[in-house]
């Protein structure tokens, strides 16, 4: 059995990247949000922000946007897998002789697949309006890896929903709260400025250890501790959410 | 047992499906109670019982998608519990809902089906099957763009795919037209004459009785009566013999006033299964 879990996740992810590939709107819009509050705090309100460093606002602001971006790309992987159960394919593929972790990979994957795209595209925005990044390979790699894990410890949490939800609204509506939590935290303006309790809670948030080491690396600055807060953070969704996603899938056939 | 392997079935095996003492709830809804039924290998089996009886919640117990509180089952020789990779290689599973991928075409469901499956060419297994239920035409087209009988047949076909010994279809003719619904018909008989054993659910009495070996009776979670179509009339008093005015049913005057051919999407090609729409409307008009 064993044996074919690689290749039947690897069928089951072409089939949902043919998905993708046949509605790309659904890439579109996963960037066109994040692309319109880019261009909305530059141009708009962000020649009012004092971040207190030489930087152009753009390139301050990018890490931030691009969580937002995951964000809401994952709500998509809610919506997918919450489609499925609906359509009755889903039981069909379980009831099959395939490996049944390989029917939640696959969608996972195609998450990993419809965020790089959706982030390359906010990023090629960000550069077509002014973002430069002297950073090196090294650095590059490293925003790659965390944006990476960010991803996949968020989509597994998307895949919870997936599973639970009765209706398609609930299956993608979870997402909202996590695209409003880069707003409480370093995303948009240094933390310096919040009131006590807000400030607090802005401070000890993955969002603003995470944007502030994307930041670092992309800036040239020593990213300091915040790299390994930004790690534990994402690891330890990951765990739970990976956790709790597939006890949920194994109670579900049960 | 790796899975190119056909589930292979131990000799002298006279049972594709084994139920015994099922019994499993919701909360404090109890669905099935107790049952016990037997299925003999190469039979149309019929569940027959009206919504809410717990026809799917058995079909899914045997299909593996849910556990039973209490009982033992056995699909194809193997345990549902301790084998159940066993039991899903010996088995399809026609759903309720087409379970088809309306953003893929006809081939591509098709193929995707063949390759989980673990087939060899599943280019060639697509082709074939799209040509004997009558979707060639429509095969490179969306899913989402087939009409529900096209739909049903695709889905069939689906489940053919790696000639699984057993099949379940539950309520496979539910909200479908009449010519949809033969066509359904057929496709069963024509895989329950390859040796197929079929499981079928359904609320419509004449379907079962049309279709099946062998029909089971299920109510508020029991099955009250099992048995073939004779055995079950017989356990009524004998009939008395009235005469009444033969008059056409609405099912006459449909296919008598839409004639032949007009299948959705292929009208240029009847099929194996447009045929045998005809032969059943004439054998009516001849009666």
């Amino acid at each position: 059995m064993t044996t074919h879990a690689l290749a039947d996740a690897a069928t089951l992810l072409g089939r949902s990247l043919r998905h993708i590939a046949r509605s790309p709107d659904t890439i579109i819009t996963t960037a066109l949000t994040p692309i319109a509050m880019l261009l909305m705090f530059v141009y708009v309100i962000g020649g009012a922000i004092n971040t207190g460093s030489s930087e152009p606002y753009v390139t301050y602001l990018l890490p931030g946007i691009l969580l937002v971006t995951i964000a809401s790309g994952i709500a998509y992987t809610a919506y997918r897998l919450f489609m499925d159960r609906q359509g009755g394919i889903f039981e069909r593929f379980l009831s099959m002789p395939v490996a049944r972790s390989s029917v939640l990979w696959a969608h996972v994957l195609t998450s990993m697949v419809a965020n790089l795209l959706s982030v390359a595209l906010v990023v090629l925005v960000a550069i077509l309006i002014g973002f430069r990044s002297g950073a090196g390979v090294l650095a590059w790699l490293a925003v790659a890896g965390i944006l990476t894990l960010f991803t996949l410890a968020l989509t597994w949490l998307a895949v919870i929903p997936g599973l639970i939800a009765t209706t398609v609204d609930g299956a993608s509506g979870f997402a909202y709260p996590l695209i409003f939590l880069p707003f409480i935290s370093s995303a948009f303006v240094p933390t310096a400025t919040m009131p006590g309790p807000v400030r607090a809670f802005a401070e000890h948030q993955p969002v603003t250890a995470i944007v502030d080491t994307i930041r670092n690396l992309l800036t040239q600055q020593p990213v300091g501790g915040d790299i390994w807060i930004a790690l534990a953070w994402c690891v330890g969704l990951l765990v739970v959410a990976y956790i709790a996603a597939t006890s949920i899938f194994r109670r579900k056939l049960g | 047992m790796s899975a190119e392997t056909q589930a292979t079935v131990p000799e002298g095996r006279r049972f594709a499906i084994q139920v015994h003492g099922v019994q499993k709830s919701f909360g404090d809804l109890a669905v099935l109670r107790n049952i016990d039924l037997q299925v003999e290998r190469g039979q149309i089996f019929a569940l027959l019982g009206s919504n809410g009886a717990g026809k799917t919640t058995l079909v899914r117990i045997l299909a593996t998608l849910l556990h039973a509180d209490a009982g033992t089952v056995t699909v194809n020789g193997f345990d549902i519990a301790g084998a159940a990779a066993d039991v899903r290689r010996s088995i399809s599973l026609t759903g309720q809902a087409a379970a088809v991928d309306g953003i893929l075409t006809g081939r591509e469901n098709l193929v995707l089906v063949a390759r989980l499956r673990h087939q060899k060419a599943p280019a060639e297994i697509a082709a074939r099957l799209l040509e004997q239920f009558g979707l060639t035409d429509a095969a490179d087209r969306r899913v989402s763009e087939y009409s529900g009988g096209m739909r049903r047949r695709l889905d069939i076909a689906m489940s053919l795919i790696g000639d699984p010994p057993i099949i379940f279809f539950d309520e496979p003719t539910t909200g479908l037209d009449p010519q949809a619904r033969l066509d359904v018909w057929h496709a069963l008989k024509e895989a329950s004459g390859h040796g197929t054993t079929i499981l079928l659910t359904t609320q419509h009495l004449e379907e079962a009785e049309h279709l099946a070996d062998n029909i089971a009776i299920l109510h508020d979670g029991r099955i009250h009566a099992c048995g073939t179509l004779a055995e079950l009339k017989a356990l009524l008093p004998p009939a008395e013999i009235q005469y009444v005015e033969k008059q056409p049913t609405l099912e006459d005057v449909f296919f008598a006033v839409v004639g032949g051919g007009g299948r959705d999407g292929n009208q240029a090609s009847p099929g194996p299964v447009a045929r045998d729409v005809k032969d059943t409307r004439d054998t009516k008009d001849t009666r």
